[in-house]
């Protein structure tokens, strides 16, 4: 190894590029970590407190990428209160002074505020691509800053935040020379856009490629637009509400005629039905479709849609598919890898469309599923048996039941042995949610075959510390497990602390562990930041360690407590 | 192993409780509803969980497990569509010389929607049951919902009645009949 001159190596090292195979060629020795190193240009960063931008900078000073992900994946439930934390700002200023040349970040359950927006925007001359995802804190004021002055912008993807729209000209802001546009997607923001504005930025944009609209882009903007970028690969459709016997129907259908690239297709968030046949010419390219914000999209419109759509790979989609639609899916769509199906009624009051049956149909006709999110209104041990041994190959796996603590309805009895098959036949299974009537038992089957499982998701379930322990014990892989209403106590987060060194982080709220228990995991292991986050007004007067604790989350960092945590959160 | 024998009496299928041999009674595929709790306990032998039974739905924190953005987005749909006007549909009768219309957004159930029809075209609705429909009268409401299909006013819910009726149609006679006859 030492025969090789650096730059060989470095060369050698420019083909390795996920992030974990970095990882491993920067611990072989002093000098691959230092080559490796110099030459890294892309990191991901899990929990943004684990590390501190300042240490980030000084060991990669080439960094052009930053991912960073900030609250913890139960935020998105509300189940962590708004100003717990993640903010970007200092990451953005410590950067900012640095000599990094940042081109891309990409930031995921983050506060972003307009002030970071805008220093980021002035602070990197090269900067060209900037992704949020379910993140908040930001109004259109800090994107009318990005477009202004990052002048050489790729990419602005907004996935599902919430923005404060003040009905912003930042559309506007994109200057006259900015034509180097791949990417944009604005589809989450509520307000008005300037439309002119948007048709003159997509027709100086030839290398646009992905456009996804927000409701408020009527249907004869689109036709413009689709008019503009024939190119398109990827396309967001706002408001698809219009007469179908009208001149903007008929125009937009020679348009999307022209789009022969268009591989995925998403957005409908204004619908009227009785029109999709304009779309169907570009169903039989789809790779991607995304449903899952049309409501208005049901029963035989939707069918037919989907019978055009055969070389569908991912589909997201809302119940009221039904479990006849999701028949028709596994007779069309033989490619299909991803299945997501959301509740209609996401605060589950009414009953979910689709049952087991849908599930099993799917799993039937399309061999090649390996991403699963499913939301239903109940399941039996016989169809996960069925699922498991048709798809052998889930990697994730994710099953909601909308009643928490139901069993299976034709047995009475819960889902241990239905779970325990899919843990058992997906030896790959990296990602898997429970939910319905469970025991200790399905725990057993989760520690024993789930070799490869790297994030577990539990709620209502479990009988005893028991749960939790074969979890803790089996699962080598484990780097994150979120844990809601399980009667698991002290005995079981104290048995191996050591093992969340290995983790990346341990939610549990509404269990049963102690303030005691916590701080005991916290005394033994001070490499954890171990947080309580206590809501009640009960906090302030009773210290006692037999207290029960509202929401632990813990994770392992090397820079030790974050001093931007507000008062209700203590990090022991 | 444990599991084979597992898997065996996972996929028996028979109805009832496990350990009983009489059949009890099938749950339905729709049926929404909680399970015993002290079944729960009796079969896992473990006392003094039941704690762990969640309130009813529509109190838990977090659950479903839908993003808040998603949840707000269905919110604010809804909302534009209430504030969108009335749902206005035709109203024909066989036999009456022409059509109305009317709002359905203004009713709060079908006692209200039936009692309008009856003033509106001087005539009177039978009682209704699930089972055999309108008895009592030569004449039937029925509707056109969104898959094209003729269907009898009051077996689904009212709010899925208004957003899937297209149009109102009250039947005369035999053909009034057969649509209500419970031989699906």
């Amino acid at each position: 190894m030492n025969y090789f001159p650096d730059e060989v190596l470095e060369h050698v090292f420019d083909f390795i590029t996920s992030h974990k195979d970095r990882n491993s060629v920067s611990l072989v020795c002093k000098s691959w970590y230092k080559i490796e190193r110099y030459s890294r240009q892309r990191v991901f960063i899990g929990n943004c407190y684990s590390i501190s931008p300042e240490r980030l900078i000084a060991r990669f000073p080439g960094l052009k990428s930053l991912t960073l992900k900030g609250k913890p994946h139960f935020a998105d439930f509300n189940l962590v209160p708004h100003d717990w934390g993640g903010f970007v700002y200092p990451w953005i200023k410590a950067l900012a002074k640095s000599r990094i040349g940042l081109e891309e970040l990409r930031l995921k359950r983050m506060v972003v505020s307009d002030e970071s927006l805008e220093l980021l925007s002035k602070s990197f001359v090269n900067f060209k691509s900037l992704v949020l995802v379910s993140c908040e804190g930001f109004t259109t004021d800090g994107l009318a800053a990005i477009a202004a002055n990052c002048r050489f912008i790729r990419e602005l993807d907004l996935q599902e935040n919430e923005v404060d729209d003040h009905r912003g000209h930042w559309l506007s802001c994109f200057p006259e020379s900015c034509t180097s546009l791949i990417s944009l997607n604005f589809a989450c923001l509520r307000g008005e856009v300037n439309l002119g504005a948007l048709e003159r930025l997509v027709s100086r944009s030839p290398n646009l490629k992905s456009l996804r609209l927000n409701r408020a882009v009527p249907l004869d903007t689109l036709q413009k637009l689709l008019m503009l970028a024939p190119q398109l690969v990827d396309l967001g459709i706002g408001s698809y509400v219009h007469d179908p016997f009208s001149e903007a129907y008929n125009k937009l259908k020679i348009a999307i005629q022209r789009c022969k690239s268009i591989r995925s297709l998403s957005g409908f968030l204004e619908v009227a039905p009785h029109c999709m046949s304009a779309i169907y010419p570009i169903c039989g390219n789809l790779t991607f479709l995304n449903l899952s914000y049309a409501p208005g999209l049901h029963g035989n419109k939707l069918m037919k849609l989907i019978q055009h759509c055969r070389k569908l790979q991912r589909l997201w989609i809302l119940d009221c598919i039904g479990d006849k639609g999701l028949g028709v899916v596994a007779l069309t769509c033989k490619e299909l890898q991803e299945l997501r199906v959301f509740p209609s009624d996401p605060f589950g009051a009414g009953n979910a469309a689709v049952t087991e049956e849908g599930l099993v149909l799917v799993s039937a006709g399309c061999p090649k599923l390996n991403s699963l999110l499913y939301f239903c209104q109940q399941m039996t041990n016989a169809a996960l048996i069925t699922v498991a041994k048709n798809c052998p190959n889930f990697i994730r796996f994710r099953l909601c039941i909308l009643d928490p603590i139901k069993p299976d309805p034709v047995t009475n009895q819960p889902l241990d042995e239905g779970f325990g098959a899919i843990v058992q036949s997906c030896k790959g299974l990296k990602r898997l949610s429970l939910s319905g009537l469970l025991t200790d038992q399905v725990f057993l089957y989760i520690g024993m075959y789930a070799e490869q499982l790297k994030m577990l998701s539990i709620a209502f379930a479990a009988n005893s510390d028991k749960g939790m322990l074969y979890v803790l014990n089996g699962c080598k892989k484990l780097r994150k497990l979120e844990i809601r209403d399980c009667p698991f106590g002290d005995a079981a987060l104290l048995e191996d602390v050591g093992k969340y060194e290995t983790m990346r982080s341990l939610w549990m709220s509404s269990c049963e562990v102690t303030l005691g228990g916590c701080k005991s995991v916290a005394e033994k292991m001070p490499s954890l930041n171990v947080e309580i986050i206590n809501e009640s007004e009960q906090m302030e007067f009773n210290l006692d360690d037999k207290q029960k604790v509202d929401k632990l989350y813990l994770y392992r960092t090397l820079v030790g407590h974050r001093k931007d945590a507000p008062e209700y959160v203590w990090i022991l | 192993m444990e599991n084979s024998v597992a898997y065996e009496k996972a996929t028996e299928l028979r109805l009832g409780l496990p350990g009983i041999d009489e059949p009890a009674v099938l749950s339905s595929v729709k049926n929404n509803k909680r399970p015993l709790h002290d079944e729960k306990s009796g079969e896992n032998g473990k006392s003094g969980q039941n704690e762990r039974a969640p309130p009813s739905k529509a109190q838990i924190v977090g659950w479903p497990p839908v993003q808040s953005y998603r949840k707000n987005n269905f919110q604010q749909a809804k909302k534009s569509e209430s504030e969108c006007g009335g749902i206005y549909v035709k109203v024909s009768m066989d036999g009456a010389p022409y059509l109305r219309k009317i709002d359905l957004k203004v009713y709060k159930g079908y006692p209200e929607l039936l009692q309008v029809l009856e003033n509106m075209f001087k005539f009177t609705i039978g009682e209704y049951s699930e089972r055999e429909g309108y008895k009592g009268s030569d004449y039937e409401p029925t509707y056109e919902d969104k898959d094209g299909d003729w269907m009898l006013v009051g077996d689904v819910p009212w709010e899925m009645f208004i957003t899937s009726c297209k149009r109102l149609r009250i039947m005369k006679g035999s053909e009034a009949r057969g649509l209500s006859c419970s031989g699906v």
